[in-house]
């Protein structure tokens, strides 16, 4: 046993991301449908509420965010981690606890949000019962994988490694900080329900240093993990620079942490930290383009494999949507940017260019090379389905997140255009209703991406029929680094 | 101290930091070590069946 690395746990995790991956794209085509036709699930009845958009809009971001994102950072980093630390997982026992404990906690959301039970944070709606539960599983992913740090047969530990435990670190320090909250019950209420123990302003902030940290460590630090160990992989080449890529590391750590108050400008909350905010996202720029440069270069003098190998493909137009989406992100923390873009459709197309093109592209591009090592296969079942599955994706984000661009600034014009006598040029319905060509895009767009998803689910499924299990593969005898 | 000072000074404590951090990446004497540990992803070799070097 000790002589092998546990496979399980990230065939788990692997599976599960397609599963939910699925699951979570199909809420937000739905939701996409729903902006467009606001009655749409009107007619099923009693099932109504159950799919209304304000219940199922909080299940599509857990979904793709904690369910999908969640099992590939969870899927890549506990097979990363045994790999270039030349041991086996911790422990066995854990490494299920946290699979199965994580699955708990996604399907105690799919049926609590729908419900209406919620805690009316964005991106931390669920309730404390789940809260506590998270923290649990989450303690126990840290032990895992950060004791199979410890027991590591190298020398080093290597990079992908360092931004897993930054991430690792950091969401629970965001999640149990954020969620500390008062049972109603306490007060006589209903049991599930609580309320947050700061107020006010105070609230906001906290609130927000949650979000944007959870976008910066769980949507940035972790997938930079999976970037660092997947395109030197697929490349067949050593990362571009190691030294830029831990500069990399300790730039995005001293920087992230302070971006929040970006979220909150024009708001009650003071004016210095609202600069604060801006001033420190707009640092950002450095070291998200010197980890992107630092990804893109890895194929210096081996770019011909771009043409030939659709997983690269994958990999190398995430990072260029990820450097794409890291230079909009500062430009509209700018306060005067932000006046035109905060609460339009821009910032869906800010969130998707990060959360369709870099991190679901960087999962599907590592998960095409993870699972047909997985089941004992060279390579999946088609690559030529890998091909389409490319494009397919990539003009579906482009026509997304263009349609969403356009009518984020039609829509900040709109609102802010005032006639001489400095009366409002247009009424709220009237910008809602010069939404609707672009919703019909962002449709499409969105409809594609989720066909993607389909076609790899197919290929996986192949893949997996043909291959078998690799149950746990040998571990090189120690190699000195 | 109040907390304003305090701020300041520990902003200008993690920028230095910062800057030794740079320093100890770059530094000669570790570019060997750095070097090894950017192959570490082509040190496995196992089941993994579509290795390549």
């Amino acid at each position: 046993m000790e002589a092998t690395y546990n496979y399980k746990v990230v065939r788990q995790f692997a599976i599960m991301t397609v599963v939910w991956g699925i699951v979570g794209m199909l809420v937000g085509v739905i939701l996409s449908a729903q902006l467009m036709w606001p009655t749409l699930t009107e007619a099923l009845g009693p099932l109504a509420p159950y799919l209304s958009y304000g219940r199922i809009r909080p299940l599509h971001t857990n979904a793709v965010i904690f369910a999908f994102g969640g099992c590939a950072l969870f899927a890549t980093s506990l097979y990363i981690v045994q790999r270039t630390c030349q041991a086996r997982l911790l422990s066995d026992g854990l490494a299920s606890f946290v699979f199965w404990g994580w699955q708990l906690i996604i399907l105690l959301a799919a049926v609590s949000l729908p419900l209406g039970v919620t805690s009316g944070k964005e991106y931390a709606e669920l309730e404390w019962p789940i809260d506590i539960l998270i923290a649990v599983v989450w303690v126990a992913y840290a032990v895992l994988f950060l004791g199979t740090i410890i027991k590591r047969k190298t020398q080093h530990i290597y990079v992908a490694n360092w931004f897993f435990g930054a991430f690792i670190v950091t969401i629970a320090l965001l999640h149990i900080v954020n969620s500390i909250e008062l049972p109603w019950m306490l007060a006589g209420g209903v049991w599930w329900k609580s309320y947050s123990v700061y107020a006010g302003v105070h609230d906001a902030m906290v609130q927000w240093w949650y979000g944007h940290n959870a976008v910066g460590f769980f949507l940035t630090t972790a997938f930079l993990g999976m970037m660092y160990y997947f395109i030197p992989k697929q490349a067949g080449r050593p990362i571009f620079s190691y030294r830029l890529s831990i500069v990399h590391f300790w730039a995005l750590n001293f920087i992230y942490m302070w971006a929040g108050p970006h979220h909150l400008l024009y708001t009650a909350l003071p004016d210095w930290a609202q600069s604060l905010g801006m001033v420190f996202s707009l640092m950002l720029i450095a070291p998200s383009w010197g980890g992107m440069m630092n990804g893109i270069m890895t194929l210096s003098g081996a770019w011909h494999k771009l043409r030939t190998d659709p997983i690269l493909k994958f990999l190398i137009t995430a990072l260029s949507f990820y450097g794409m989406s890291t230079f909009e992100g500062p430009m509209m923390s700018v306060k005067t940017v932000n006046a035109l873009s905060h609460y339009t459709e821009w910032n869906i197309a800010h969130v998707h260019s990060g959360a369709l093109g870099w991190v679901a592209m960087i999962s599907i591009g590592s998960l095409y090379h993870l699972i047909p090592r997985l089941f004992g296969r060279e390579e999946m079942y088609s690559t030529r389905l890998i091909n389409v599955h490319f494009w397919w994706s990539t003009i579906g984000v482009v026509l997304y997140i263009a349609a969403m661009w356009i009518a984020g600034v039609a829509q900040g014009l709109m609102w802010r255009a005032t006639n001489a006598d400095g009366t409002l040029t247009y009424s709220f319905a009237q910008s809602v209703a010069a939404m609707y060509p672009f919703y019909a895009i962002r449709l499409i767009g969105g409809l594609m991406f989720f066909v993607g998803m389909l076609l790899m689910a197919y290929n996986v499924w192949k893949t997996v029929a043909m291959g078998k299990a690799v149950n746990d593969a040998r571990i090189p005898d120690a190699v000195q680094a | 101290m109040n907390a304003g000072t305090l701020s300041a000074v520990l902003t200008v404590v993690f920028f230095v930091l910062f800057l030794l951090i740079i320093w100890w990446a770059y530094s000669r004497s570790n570019k060997q070590k750095f070097e090894d540990a950017a192959n570490l992803p082509f040190q496995e070799d196992g089941g993994d069946v579509g290795q390549r070097h």
